[in-house]
């Protein structure tokens, strides 16, 4: 950017000890820790809004592959039965487990979709600058849901239900599962690939209309606006 | 900028906990909106310690159920089994699968207690003002973070376990009591975990230094 290359880089606090610092513009790959307390402060990704749209769409097909598919088919004494995510939490809600199930639902169902749709929104307004400022609500939202999307956890809890059970039926691993598999790599993909600040920088401030607001703090402490 | 001055609370600023945006808030009290994404501002978050000792202890108490009651209760022709998370645990050793054995007693046994005593000890040396490694205690509170939610597996293994294994009237599992506290547990330490302020720490560290100085 070259705006970016002539204006000195902000002043911001890291977010885990509050030290003031200046973030040194980013070489493509570059990251930079709090001088502090070595937090993560930035990243800069190769293709920061892009590839995490690609990914993102990728994530919502195989998403509905993944609800939609059998995890897995049990046989035993010639029955056989199979279960999807929603199968799995119906079935704890049936056996009056209700307050787990509406959990699983959340951290298998709920908080995925609404961390890839939100993050769709904000990747596809991205591609229109200035993004509407609710379009940051909508990064906030998506970005608080995304350590309760749980397919990493799932997958190994799966794993370690289809060892137990293979002890006393035959079990197959179903469409479901595989789905379930590229859903635990992709979404870290999309946030290692995302860098947020790509957004901020073009979201149009919501300055002013809010009686509330803080004064906005440059480098050199002095107040612009109001 | 003067040597003195370090953090955004000690220079005035608030950093925005979203976009990160540092601004002046309004008041000490209340510091507003943030200008750029509209987030609520906090200079510190709102407290935070009050708020994470509530958590880790409804999840402390939840512990205790969540380990002795069963969390799938298996029943064939004849008999009715009643597993609880060790005995799980050792289900698996004893089948063979040790690595797996190993796994289920890290993120379902271990994991819950490290992250209750991890945090109160936080929340101790917070309060307290304890000197010590500040490195050491955000690499502490980072590793909760990172870890918190591998405790649900156990709640994915009953789910999933509980919804195939539906051979009625040949076999079932059905899920126990323990499976609700277990979740419990998970689930408040995850938010316990989000309502404390790692700037706490360094705050700590700060205030030693202004007294040194």
């Amino acid at each position: 950017m070259s705006d970016a290359a002539r204006s000195p880089q902000p002043l911001m606090a890291c977010q885990e000890c509050d030290l003031l610092q200046r973030i040194p513009p980013l070489p493509v790959g570059g990251r930079a820790r709090c001088a502090r307390c070595g937090f993560l402060l930035a990243a800069r990704p190769r293709d920061p809004l892009e590839l995490p749209l690609v990914l993102t769409l990728t994530a919502l097909i195989v998403f509905v592959v993944a609800n939609a598919m059998p995890l897995m088919d049990l046989a035993a004494v010639g029955r056989y039965a199979s279960t999807t995510i929603l199968g799995g939490a119906r079935q704890m809600w049936l056996d009056g487990e209700r307050i787990t199930a509406m959990i699983v639902v959340f951290c298998a169902v709920i908080a995925p979709a609404l961390y890839l749709l939100l993050m769709l929104a904000v990747l596809l307004a991205a591609r229109r600058p200035p993004l509407p400022h609710w379009s940051g609500e909508l990064l906030r939202w998506g970005l608080h849901m995304q350590p309760w999307a749980m397919y990493d956890v799932m997958l190994l809890g799966i794993l370690v239900a289809l060892i137990k059970i293979a002890q006393l039926a035959t079990v197959d691993p179903g469409v479901g599962l595989f789905a379930m598999g590229l859903l635990a790599l992709l979404l870290p993909a999309i946030s290692v690939t995302f860098d947020a600040r790509e957004v901020w920088k073009r979201v149009e401030w919501k300055h002013g209309d809010d009686l509330a607001v803080a004064a906005f703090a440059d480098g050199n402490y002095v107040e612009r606006g109001r | 900028m003067s040597g003195a001055v370090v953090t955004g609370a000690q220079a005035g600023l608030v950093s925005c906990e979203t976009c990160k945006l540092l601004t002046r808030p309004v008041n000490a009290e209340h510091a507003g909106h943030c200008p750029r994404c509209g987030a609520t501002l906090e200079v510190r978050r709102v407290q935070s310690l009050q708020r994470t000792w509530a958590l880790i202890i409804a999840a402390a108490i939840c512990y205790i159920p969540a380990n002795l009651l069963p969390v799938m209760v298996s029943n064939t022709f004849a008999t009715s089994d009643a597993e609880t998370i060790m005995g799980g645990v050792v289900y698996l050793y004893s089948s063979g699968s040790w690595p797996l054995a190993l796994i289920v007693l890290v993120a379902s046994v271990m994991v819950p207690l490290g992250k209750l005593l991890a945090l109160g000890y936080l929340l101790v040396s917070v309060q307290r003002g304890m000197p010590g490694s500040h490195h050491e205690r955000a690499r502490l509170f980072r590793i909760v973070v990172f870890i918190g939610r591998w405790s649900m597996l156990d709640v994915f293994v009953a789910t999933f376990t509980v919804a195939l294994v539906q051979l009625q009237p040949l076999m079932s599992v059905l899920p126990g009591a323990g499976v609700l506290f277990f979740a419990a547990v998970v689930v408040l330490t995850m938010l316990a975990a989000e309502s404390f302020d790692p700037r706490l720490i360094w705050d700590v560290k700060n205030n030693m230094e202004k007294q040194d100085g």
